[in-house]
């Protein structure tokens, strides 16, 4: 049946922890109230993207967009929007205030956007198979099922040159077409990586959280296609709602017909379990993400032999991770040459990327590979936020590194990025500004990386550890000028020696910043200073007497009272009792407070 | 409760839980989450018991429990607040709440108050990073958190 109006909120982790459920629930109270429950349908989706603005309501087929919207506008959204059909200006999205960006089409922040991964996410209601099979849901795995053969289907994704989207890259064709060729196993499994451990990415859970079946009917397409009868997704135990979904999802299919035995009636029987994850980031290494759907502690073996060879109990094994997955449907019902046209010659297709950091509009976009980090972060991303100046962009989490504004114009793909010295991950881009202090985030991402080291391997132990004793050492206004080379000794050791991809990776932030931020850590180690006033044993605090009026907001923050002054009178740190909270330079309503 | 008022009982859905795991391989990981859930911790008394009743030697089980972050070995506070320490928060502030909660609260991190009401945790990506710096207490997120609300936040679970 159809309804002449349907409202969608989002039911992203990000909009619902901002009481988009309370919305929901308020709006389907409202329609009921007004007696429109048959003619306008209210549906909780997956993620808009925009998280900045959330919590996101959209409404159909106007396609109005409105944001940040409370449980109480839910009234006023349903009887003037849906009863006098005027749509609720106040809370429409306008960045200038001229009221016109009503529309989805309207707003820079999608414009520039292709949606493949996330072609469901915000149209369908996730825990409703029917309207995921509305929207070409399943044809593909019927094609695949009925009329392609196993030989077919990879021919497809090697025309498509779909390359995983975990971070390295590897092209998925070739992964599967190794697990199709081992001729003696009594078993193979499929495995969907939704271990999203990378810190500022959410690129997975997203697309869990708002078309789970996407990644249900690529993992059965890939078991008919190579021959496995078992799938397991693992995923962390930190995603709730992502899991609750894919269990929804599960059985769903499962009532349909669409997994489990005799799958659409064509004699194939596949099914799939969740495994979760517990909190270690090594676990997004394929060896190590086995070891743990094995029970055990996730260490990493050294490949060869590969996963698609040797794999989950060592029997053969593709592993993909969520984005990879959510491409293969389309890829089947469009083409790989359709798929083939989009993106560069190195890296077809698109990517999703968790824009955050020091950005305007945070969120989740997509767009086609070779787009620029000018586009995404300007176009797409509003610039920076507060005016403030750029300082530097990271790609590839604690695995990447950073780049710079000389180079924000590169046509992004996997190829470009490693030239640049870093990488593209699995989709993490932080945006940091002129307050970010570049060694200060080289430590955090460090920090991450010695303390996710699972110890197996010295290189990636006992070298993580020294990197972060030298940063450590300079963050402290210790360090010395032949820190730098050591630095980057011990890095290329790592990356030569250490077993797994963890900790070839490690040092990347540090080389990456060293090459490109040289002055900075120089400044650090020369003239005891940082720059960006971040790291506290290299700044004081001080009061500039000419602003100061003697209001004596800051002394009466101050947490070890080493501020003193009458009122009206100039005021004095003690920089002895001082310990660089930096209470006062947040309250000062002057700009008195400097940091030096 | 079947045990009289031992606290470390497990409940009959846990057992439940654990028997229909019981033969599956790699069950280890996903039983240690059902018990978790249940506590809110591991106690050395459950890690016995469910090497009893999977049959697995306790230092596997403590060489899992101390591999992964996610689980806990010592009884967190009634309201555990976890502070996304994510690159994102990190940027724009997450370890300063750390800091200014420890204070408020006179606990360090990983540390419970006297009282048993409160625990500070600094964890990895919460995965809302549009609404950074975040942190939860159970199941409530709270977003572009300031220090001054901290004893805001802190009141409402008192």
């Amino acid at each position: 049946m159809a309804y002449r109006s349907y409202i969608l909120v989002c039911g992203g982790t990000a909009c619902e922890s901002s009481k988009a459920n309370a919305i929901y629930e308020s709006l389907l109270n409202e329609v009921d109230g007004q007696g429109l429950s048959e003619e306008v349908q209210v549906i909780k989706t997956g993620c808009f993207g925009f998280c900045e603005q959330g919590p996101i309501v959209k409404i159909l087929p106007e396609d109005s967009f409105y944001v940040q919207v409370t449980p109480s506008d839910a009234k006023e959204l349903v009887e003037e929007h849906i009863v006098k059909g005027r749509e609720v200006k106040r809370l429409l999205y306008d960045k200038e205030g001229s009221k016109k960006h009503a529309k989805v089409e309207d707003i820079k922040f999608y414009q520039k956007q292709f949606r493949i991964v996330l072609r469901n996410c915000g149209f369908i209601d996730p825990e409703n198979v029917d309207e995921y099979i509305a929207r070409e849901g399943y044809s593909a795995l019927e094609k695949v099922l009925f009329e392609m053969s196993g030989d077919e289907v990879i021919q497809e994704l090697r025309t498509a040159g779909l390359r995983g989207r975990g971070g390295a890259g590897f092209p998925t064709w070739m992964k599967w077409n190794f697990t199709k060729q081992v001729k003696d196993a009594d078993q193979k499994y499929i495995v969907c990586n939704a271990d999203e451990g990378d810190p500022g990415a959410y690129m997975d859970r997203s697309t869990l959280e708002g078309d789970p079946h996407s990644v249900l009917e690529a993992m059965t397409i890939a078991g008919k296609t190579v021959g496995a009868n078992q799938g397991y997704i693992y995923i962390r135990a930190e995603y709730p709602l992502a899991i609750h979904r894919l269990e929804v999802a599960m059985a769903q299919a499962r009532d349909y017909g669409l997994l489990g035995k005799n799958i659409l009636d064509s004699g194939f029987d596949f099914d799939i379990e969740i495994r979760l994850g517990a909190g270690a980031f090594v676990c997004g290494e394929e060896t190590a993400l086995l070891a743990s759907i094995e029970g055990e502690r996730g260490m990493p073996v050294p490949r060869p032999p590969f996963p698609a060879v040797k794999g989950l109990w060592g029997k053969p094994t593709v592993i993909n991770n969520v984005e990879t997955w959510a491409n293969i449907p389309v890829i089947i019902m469009k083409g790989g040459d359709w798929f083939s046209q989009i993106g560069t010659h190195d890296s077809s297709g698109t990517k999703v990327f968790a824009l955050t950091g020091k950005i305007r509009n945070s969120g989740l976009v997509e767009v086609p590979m070779g787009t620029t980090l000018r586009e995404i972060i300007y176009d797409i991303g509003g610039g920076i936020a507060n005016d403030k100046k750029f300082k530097a962009v990271q790609t590839g989490g604690p695995s990447g590194g950073v780049i710079t504004e000389e180079f924000l114009d590169t046509p992004i793909d996997f190829g470009s990025l490693q030239k640049l010295g870093s990488m593209m991950g699995s989709g993490g881009m932080i945006v940091m500004d002129e307050d970010d202090c570049i060694v200060d985030v080289t430590k955090f991402y460090l920090e991450f990386s010695v303390e996710e080291s699972c110890g197996k391997c010295a290189p990636c132990r006992i070298g993580g550890r020294s990197l972060m004793n030298i940063l450590d050492k300079i963050t402290k206004g210790n360090g010395t000028i032949e820190d730098i080379e050591q630095m980057k000794e011990i890095g290329h050791a790592m990356k030569q020696a250490s077993l797994c991809a963890l900790g070839q990776t490690a040092p990347n932030p540090i080389l990456s910043t060293v090459k490109h931020f040289e002055a900075e850590y120089l400044a650090h180690i020369n003239d005891k200073t940082c720059p960006a006033g971040k790291c506290k044993s290299l700044i004081t605090y001080n009061i500039l007497p000419d602003l100061c009026i003697g209001c004596t907001a800051c002394a009466r923050k101050c947490p070890t009272a080493a501020i003193t002054g009458e009122r009206r009178q100039v005021h004095v740190i003690d920089q002895a009792a001082c310990i660089k909270c930096g209470a006062c330079f947040e309250t000062c309503k002057f700009g008195a407070i400097e940091i030096r | 409760m079947a045990a009289g008022n031992n606290e470390n009982a497990f409940s009959r859905e846990l057992i439940s839980f654990i028997e229909a795991w019981r033969n599956k391989p790699g069950n280890l990981i996903m039983v240690l989450h059902r018990v978790q859930e249940e506590f809110g911790y591991v106690s050395r008394e459950s890690a016995d018991t469910v090497a009893y009743m999977l049959d697995i030697p306790l230092a596997k089980i403590y060489g899992v429990l101390s591999f992964y972050h996610f689980f806990k070995t010592t009884k967190p506070g009634d309201h555990n607040i976890q502070v996304c320490l994510g690159t994102a928060c990190y940027l724009k502030g997450g370890d300063m709440l750390v800091e200014e909660l420890g204070n408020l609260l006179g606990i360090g991190v990983n540390e419970v108050t006297e009282d048993g009401k409160f625990s500070i945790e600094g964890v990895r990506c919460v995965g809302c990073c549009g609404l950074a710096p975040v942190l939860t207490v159970g199941k409530e997120v709270f977003g572009k958190v300031t220090k001054d609300q901290l004893p805001g936040i802190i009141a409402q679970f008192s």
